[in-house]
């Protein structure tokens, strides 16, 4: 059963039947991982473009692992994207690239949209590892592998995602999938951090951290970018964390067994005490091994899929 | 002496008396000889109109023809050529080109370059302020003298009030409108489409209804104080509502909207099409539906294209950084009657008076109607063709369109500028 897409570029246009495949897939690619060489042929003389416009460090090595560990080359490409003016454009940086034969592009970009864009003049898969505040889908595909393990399965399962909701790509792609595998969905956080219209998507505003925190399953505790705070959308570090940062006392509100998720990376002591990120509940390392399975799940998938016409 | 030409049995409206007559029309030297029921002219060349409409000569007051400076993206010879294949005779144009239409040489330059190159007519809008800086009020009493027919800083809004309340007083003694572009700078900020579900799930930054209400209410004081205030490109339903009221109130105070704002919502930017992208940008349903009231009860008075033209590199390219606006003048006709006439049922007489009287009254231009001695500006329609919007039929520079592929109802067939036929049988002559 192949993918039913060329791209993966976010989860909400992801269907549900794709989703849990990559999942499945990544529990093999997991074993793989555990073994004392981690590397399969499976993508032999493929080269896979990490294609970075926005400065990344765990993102881009975790792509470029799961390359390595499928045998594939990597060639990577950053990119300033300040102007439209000054340079070459994207696109043209892009269907160059594609010319001299590349097989996948990786594309982190500051704006949203921009991989949506990129695939719509494209004819090789685009994988989006992260833009600007729309998705950044292999992040959440390893969130709810990470959450599957932990609990076995997912449906009617309380998932708090806390934070930063309104910039966060991550929030986003996670709401999109764990609303199609059927969780209830709370986002929490100062009302300046909260988007538009969120509810839309299915989720429960809360901006109460002990309501939210009520019989939560899961925790998904998000970075606070402290820029924001320099243009007023929260007053100070303090004021977030008495208000909205995980703590031992707050974790109190949550289940007993709740288990904590953060996407990297921490700023100690604002949205989580480093004894709470280091402590029993959470599953923060765990996470980012994870990562290089989905990825290499993605990558192997959106890559070894047949197109009409073509033969291995 | 120029040619003369006898329009026989077209639906002759006239907006500004809300009639509409099967009548003829003997254009002699430049102008409306005679208007009446089966006229007969052996010297005549007849234009047959049967089973078309015959209006005033369309007047687009909300258009940038970038010239000075930017004519990568249109001039004066592409964008007027592109206003006569929409049924345009008489545009206006927005002063935000390179340099500032902001002193009268510039005025003077255009007004030049409009006599010897422009193919329908053109009255340029001077600045408000210097360099659109909302600083300095610019040189209003001289660039009138020259040629202008109004003043905005189109593009921005001026935000100091104090500002606008002088230049307002100062104005009135040149009886010309000052247009607002009715956006607050902070609230917009670096925003790319309305904020709502779509910008939340798109990932883009939102610009809210309420940037664009509160700079208008500010605008309905200020013109209740010291003058009137013309509001370009209204999008939101409770900027209608604050119109509404303030005209009850008698404040001076017109509004203009565009086809796009009564055509698209924020759903449509989800493909990341940069061609809907423009300030202010596409709102909701909501909205939009109320701009159809607004225009259905007269509040508001205008619909501009807002013709905004932009090279292809400027908007093929990544959503935030593509250029803000679209091109409407050959698209606006069409889409308004299909919107407007055939999905809303608005009568024909009233649509036609926010594209020909209205505009005319508010600019103080002569033109805007259908009447014996005048200068013939004539615009002939057919009601029933129906065409896909392509970008190879169009004559302006640009092709940022978000109407490329729909299919529109209503096309102009002729279009007379001073007694000459600028349009026929699909080109511009």
């Amino acid at each position: 059963m192949p993918l039913s897409t060329k791209d993966l570029i976010g989860l909400r246009t992801l269907s549900k039947k794709d989703l849990e495949f990559i999942l499945s897939q990544a529990v093999y690619f997991k074993e793989v991982l555990s073994r004392p060489i981690k590397q399969v042929p499976a993508l032999r003389g493929k080269t896979i473009v990490n294609l970075f416009c926005e400065p990344s460090t765990r993102t881009r090595c975790s792509f470029d692992m799961a390359i390595k560990n499928l045998s594939a080359s990597a060639l990577t490409v950053s990119v300033n994207t300040s102007s439209v003016t000054k340079g070459e454009s994207l696109l043209d940086t892009v269907k160059n690239l594609e010319a001299m034969g590349v097989d996948a592009f990786i594309i982190r970009h500051s704006m949203g949209g921009v991989p949506k864009f990129i695939a719509d003049h494209s004819n090789i898969p685009i994988i989006n590892a992260g833009d600007g505040f729309c998705e950044h889908p292999t992040q959440a595909l390893l969130d709810i592998f990470t959450m599957q393990e932990e609990k076995g399965y997912l449906k009617g399962k309380k998932v708090v995602i806390l934070g930063d909701i309104k910039h966060s790509r991550v929030a986003r792609s996670n709401i999109w999938g764990l609303k199609k595998l059927g969780c209830d969905v709370v986002v929490c956080g100062p009302p300046t951090l909260i988007p538009e219209e969120i509810e839309k998507t299915g989720v429960k505003v809360c901006y109460n951290l002990q309501e939210a925190l009520a019989d939560a399953d899961f925790i998904n505790v998000l970075r606070i970018q402290m820029e924001r705070q320099r243009v007023g959308l929260f007053p100070s570090a303090r004021e977030y964390h008495s208000l909205f940062g995980i703590n031992r006392k707050t974790l109190k509100y949550a289940k007993k067994d709740v288990t904590i998720l953060h996407p990297g990376p921490i700023n100690r002591g604002v949205e989580i005490t480093s004894e709470i990120a280091d402590g029993p509940y959470n599953v923060i390392l765990h996470q980012v091994t994870n990562g290089i399975a989905i990825r290499m799940a993605v990558l192997f998938l959106l890559l070894t899929k047949r197109n009409k016409g073509q033969t291995t | 002496m120029s040619k003369k030409y006898l329009i026989k049995n077209g639906m002759v409206i006239f907006p500004d008396s809300n009639i509409e007559e099967l009548m003829d029309i003997l254009i002699v030297d430049k102008k409306i000889q005679l208007l009446g029921k089966n006229i007969e002219n052996s010297e005549a060349t007849v234009v047959d109109a049967a089973g078309c409409y015959v209006v005033p000569g369309l007047i687009d007051m909300h258009v940038h023809l970038r010239e000075p400076g930017q004519e990568y993206k249109e001039d004066i010879v592409t964008g007027t050529r592109a206003a006569a294949a929409g049924g345009f005779t008489s545009i206006a144009c927005m002063p935000n080109t390179d340099p500032v239409v902001d002193s009268p040489e510039i005025v003077q330059f255009l007004m030049n370059k409009i006599k010897t190159s422009a193919k329908v007519k053109v009255y340029p809008i001077g600045s408000i302020t210097k360099n659109l800086e909302g600083k300095q009020l610019s040189e209003m009493g001289l660039m009138f003298s020259s040629g202008a027919v109004a003043f905005s800083d189109d593009g921005k809004y001026v935000h100091n009030s104090e500002v606008m309340k002088n230049a307002l007083l100062y104005s009135r003694t040149l009886g010309v409108p000052l247009i607002s572009h009715s956006e607050d700078p902070f609230l917009v900020e670096d925003g790319e489409m309305n904020e709502g579900y779509y910008s939340t799930i798109l990932g883009l930054k939102g610009i809210p209804a309420v940037a664009e209400e509160i700079a208008i209410a500010r605008d309905i004081l200020l013109a209740r104080y010291y003058g009137p205030v013309h509001i370009a490109h209204v999008s939101t339903k409770n900027a209608v509502e604050m119109i509404r009221k303030a005209k009850q109130e008698g404040v001076p105070i017109t509004a203009e909207t565009a086809p796009h704002y009564f055509w698209f919502t924020d759903e449509d930017v989800k493909t990341y099409n940069t061609n809907f992208k423009m300030k202010p940008p596409l709102r909701t349903k909501e909205d939009k539906d109320a701009l159809i009231e607004g225009l259905k009860d007269g509040t508001i008075d205008v619909i501009a294209t807002d013709h905004a033209p932009h090279s292809i590199d400027e908007k093929l390219c990544e959503f935030r950084l593509a250029a803000f606006g679209i091109i409407g003048l050959e698209t606006a006709l069409s889409a308004t009657i299909t919107k407007l006439y055939y999905e809303n049922n608005l009568p024909l007489p009233l649509i036609f008076q926010k594209l020909t009287c209205n505009p005319a009254r508010i600019l103080n231009l002569r033109s805007g109607t259908i009447i014996a001695g005048e200068y013939a500006d004539i615009t002939i329609i057919d009601i029933n063709k129906v065409y896909t919007v392509s970008e190879k039929h169009f004559y302006s520079k640009s092709h940022n369109s978000p109407f490329l592929g729909i299919e529109l109802k209503g096309k102009v067939v002729y279009t007379f500028v001073d007694g000459a036929m600028v349009f026929s049988k699909n080109k511009v002559h």
